[in-house]
């Protein structure tokens, strides 16, 4: 018998630790060669740990929140077999650099590297097992008595708790006086089901972890420093919508169904030739405002796990077959956590869109150090007076805002009119000069 | 006489009885208790206590007698002699103190108490036959603790030469020649008393093993110790008769045999005391010969409670204090339920055998895969500098968990230590836990330690 220790992997990028966001498995799971260990995650990349070694889990080295250095130990596996020298190395599953196993220096297995398994008394190899295994919360079968000491039980009953619905963490199963605390905290529910309406006064807490915390994070950041003004403006995108459909009907077989964000994305670039002082970030710090030549615009994306933004890199530089090409593929990216860290972060403007979900104004917040976020709202065919009758009109709200301290009011409206005009006569976008 | 309107009546002031009513009073509950003969009932004055005086004053004079010749330690006695009649004094003495104590703490508790035998009327009303006349006692709840009483055998009835416990811890002469029918641990303690007090005993039981409830490793001891004394032991064999002077018995072949005997002690178990108080008109429900209890100590009948011997076994007087301690709890508004995992037991025989929770075979046939550590006293430092290395410690636990489900032990001064047996067993100890713990060098109890450490795999001493 051996153990293997699988320490924090280098997930490179000079990065020192890394937030442990979700644990596939917890002690006394048997594991497989390859089977998904662990997710840890950094800035925003998620980085899944497999196993390299069929086994048994003795134990975990952190909690789901914990940051953990890398090198340190992440997880410790049993081993079947002679010792716990099958040092293999595996991949991880997203070619980031890989786990690095250990063998661990279990005395027991290097003393005796040759007997073998069966020739000793299985009482003999036993004895390490069960150490080790015990370390999990309770297991138990429905007729055992709960396990507990004296004063444990006359609390209890004294609450009128059932201990067999008590979660136990001590030794062997035994339930402590913190999980009686913790049952009790969480409040034991009646035994009668009550029936139609009632009142429920149980609350769950749940721990800001991974994606969410940076969410958070940056939230608080881009709401704190920044005084956003925000800015509404109905754009009349039936123009728009004929020439999408035409060249959706018209498209070849490798090329993507165009969106309107490629369309967008075209209008922007061209209005952030005219108005650099959009495209930027601002380090309030250092007092600097930064100007880039590049548009590298982040594109607002759900995940399953939250919010994330890949960037669409060199925007100026992908025709609009290109940009909904890279478009799809960051999107899927995001949305499989797949998506590497250099494709969720640089970005120097954002688009936000709820897309379908409807909705005729949002007020967005930006994408903190960046100074402007474009919000797409729901294209609805509205009724418009155009001087003589009410025409159907395919209606698009863009709902934008501007860091205030650096994007003047005035600027801000030229800005969404420009945009406005170009996607109105979506031929101007594609017309040079 | 006046009526008596109580919260609590307590009948029967034995262990369980007085224990409930003091706790009760404690709680502020206004208690009456009714107990016929003195207070603490069999266990205080002709059970546990009494037995053990005896049984001291055996060993002390065993050991005496036998420094009548050369021995290891270098001492020499000249002809000892013992005075029965002035031990059994002495018995009495401690007896008395400990009866006053008992009324003395009922008394502190403002527990009322009525002398006589008591008969229900009633689920809620107990009459008293008392020197002054028939008291009538009426109560919202009411505790049974009637306890129980040895059992006699119909070929055998006591009288005269043949001796319940009661009796054989008031003779106040050594029986030249003591048949003890029944060898279980009350025949065994007093057998094995009053051969070291000069008896020559014979010990009938009907079983194939003396003690059979406990396994033949923990016997072994104890068989081996009567013999050293000149114990005879007969086991399948059948007492059928006593002539006067001698018993006559079916051996295990089948063939008769007369034992000569001037006393016959009959120890063949003991039964709850459901008779002649009125219990057979309340019809409470019964499990075999005793009374049925929920977890609550509950009878059939609202509000009436049972506890200790007359609800069934272990018929140990630690059991029914506790169960008394939790009744009046329950009576006094508190939540209790019998939780408790093991009810520690000890033969003070010579050896003595002391157990706690699961043996290997009652584990094993639970269900569990269990690892068995068993240390011998023969590794023992202060076993062997009290000339007594018979006998071990053993553990039993779970293989998965080390939980520990049963402990059990065989030697000399082993009583002492149900108490970490039992604590080990409700704390929901693993052998880690014990191993894990100091245990003071040099004493016995290095033992249990050893046995933990020894299921683990790494004893030291061994």
């Amino acid at each position: 018998m051996g153990e293997f220790v699988i320490k924090m992997p280098d997930v490179g990028e000079g990065v020192a630790e890394a937030e442990l966001v979700e644990w596939h498995v917890k002690p006394g799971d048997p594991v497989r060669e390859d089977m998904v260990l662990a997710a840890v995650m950094t800035d925003k990349a998620t980085v899944e740990i497999p196993s390299p070694v069929d086994g048994v889990v003795l134990w975990l080295g952190a909690e789901v929140g914990d940051t953990v250095a890398v090198k340190a130990p992440l997880l410790r596996i049993q081993v079947t077999g002679e010792d716990g020298n099958a040092a293999e190395v595996a991949s991880l599953a997203t070619a980031e650099p890989p786990a690095k196993v250990e063998p661990a220096k279990d005395k027991s297995a290097e003393a005796k590297p040759a007997a073998p398994p069966s020739a000793r008394p299985v009482a003999e190899t036993k004895v390490i097992q069960p150490e080790k295994i015990v370390e999990r919360p309770a297991l138990r079968e429905p007729t055992e008595r709960p396990l507990a000491s004296p004063a444990v039980r006359l609390r209890a009953q004294e609450a009128g708790v059932d201990l067999r619905q008590v979660a136990a963490t001590g030794p062997a199963g035994r339930i402590t006086h913190d999980n009686l605390d913790q049952f009790i905290a969480r409040g034991a529910q009646p035994a009668t089901a009550p029936t139609g309406l009632a009142r429920k006064t149980s609350t769950e807490e749940i721990k800001v972890t991974g994606l969410r915390r940076r969410i958070a994070e940056k939230m608080r950041l881009a709401s704190s420093r920044i005084p956003h003004i925000t800015y509404v403006e109905e754009v009349d995108v039936t123009d728009l919508e004929d020439l999408r459909a035409t060249m959706n009907a018209g498209r070849k077989p490798d090329q993507p169904k165009l969106t309107i964000l490629p369309f967008l994305m075209r209008a922007l670039v061209k209005t952030l030739g005219e108005q650099p002082g959009i495209n930027a970030t601002f380090d309030d710090d250092a007092g600097i405002v930064t100007r880039y030549g590049a548009v590298h615009i982040g594109i607002a994306t759900q995940t399953p796990s939250g919010l994330t933004v890949p960037v669409v890199r060199h925007a100026e530089a992908r025709s609009i077959w290109d940009s909904a090409a890279e478009l799809t593929r960051l999107a899927d990216a995001a949305r499989n956590g797949t998506a590497a860290r250099e494709e969720l972060s640089g970005s120097t403007i954002t688009i936000s869109s709820l897309g379908a979900l409807g909705g005729i104004v949002t007020t967005p917040i930006i994408n903190h150090p960046e100074v402007a976020i474009i919000g797409v709202n729901k294209i609805m065919t509205r009724p418009v007076w155009d001087g003589t009758q009410f025409i159907p009109r395919k209606m698009m709200n863009l709902s934008s805002s501007f860091d205030h301290r650096i994007v003047d009011g005035w600027d801000a409206a030229v800005f969404v009119q420009r945009i406005k005009a170009l996607l109105e006569t979506p031929a101007l976008i594609f017309i040079e000069g | 006489m006046k009526e008596i309107v109580c919260k609590l009546l307590v009948i029967g002031a034995g262990p369980g009885g007085y224990i409930c009513a003091i706790r009760a009073g404690q709680l502020g509950v206004d208690t009456v208790i009714v107990e016929s003969t003195k207070a603490g009932g069999t266990c205080l004055n002709v059970g546990c206590i009494p037995s053990k005086a005896l049984i001291h004053a055996a060993e002390e004079f065993d050991k005496v007698r036998h420094m009548v010749s050369p021995n290891a330690l270098g001492i020499t006695v000249e002809a000892p002699k013992l005075d029965l009649a002035q031990t059994i004094r002495w018995k009495d003495g401690i007896v008395g103190r400990l009866n006053s104590g008992v009324l003395g703490l009922l008394r502190k508790a403002k527990v009322k108490i009525v002398h006589g035998q008591a008969k229900f009327r009633d689920g809620k009303t107990v009459e008293v036959d008392t020197e002054t006349g028939t008291q009538v006692i009426r109560a919202e709840t009411v505790v049974i603790a009637t306890g129980s009483e040895p059992v006699e055998l119909p070929s055998l009835p006591f009288g005269g030469a043949v001796l319940s416990s009661t009796e054989a811890l008031a003779l106040t002469s050594v029986p030249a020649a003591l048949a003890v029918v029944g060898g279980g641990y009350i025949g065994l303690e007093l057998g094995t008393a009053f051969a070291k007090l000069g008896s020559q005993v014979t010990v009938v039981e009907a079983m194939p093993q003396i003690l059979p409830q406990y396994d033949a490793e923990l016997v072994k001891p104890v068989a081996k110790r009567l013999a050293e004394l000149g114990v005879r032991v007969l086991t399948g064999a059948k007492a059928k008769s006593y002539s006067g002077e001698a018993l006559v018995i079916d051996t295990a072949s089948g063939e008769e045999e007369r034992i000569a005997a001037d006393k016959v002690l009959v120890t063949v178990g003991r039964r709850p005391r459901t008779e002649g108080s009125g219990l057979e008109e309340l019809d409470l429900d019964r499990a075999g010969r005793f009374i049925r209890i929920d977890e609550c100590c509950r009878t059939s009948m609202r509000g009436v409670y049972a506890i200790g011997d007359v609800t069934g076994e272990p018929m140990l007087a630690h059991r029914a204090m506790a169960q008394g301690e939790m009744v009046a709890e329950i009576v006094a508004g508190r939540k209790r339920a019998w939780d408790k995992r093991a009810i520690p037991a000890v033969c003070f025989t010579d050896p003595e055998i002391v157990t706690a929770g699961l043996s290997p075979d009652e584990a094993n046939a639970q269900g569990y895969e269990i690892r068995v550590g068993l240390f011998p006293f023969a590794a023992n430092g202060r076993a062997m500098t009290t000339q007594s290395e018979d006998g071990f410690v053993r553990v039993v636990a779970r293989t998965d968990t080390n939980l520990v489900l049963g402990l059990q032990a065989v030697g000399v001064g082993v009583s002492e230590l149900s108490s970490a047996f039992s604590l080990a067993l409700e704390m929901g100890a693993r052998l880690e836990d014990i191993a894990g713990t100091i245990h003071a060098h040099p004493t016995r109890s290095e033992a249990l330690q050893e046995a933990a450490l020894k299921a683990l795999g790494h004893a030291l001493h061994i």
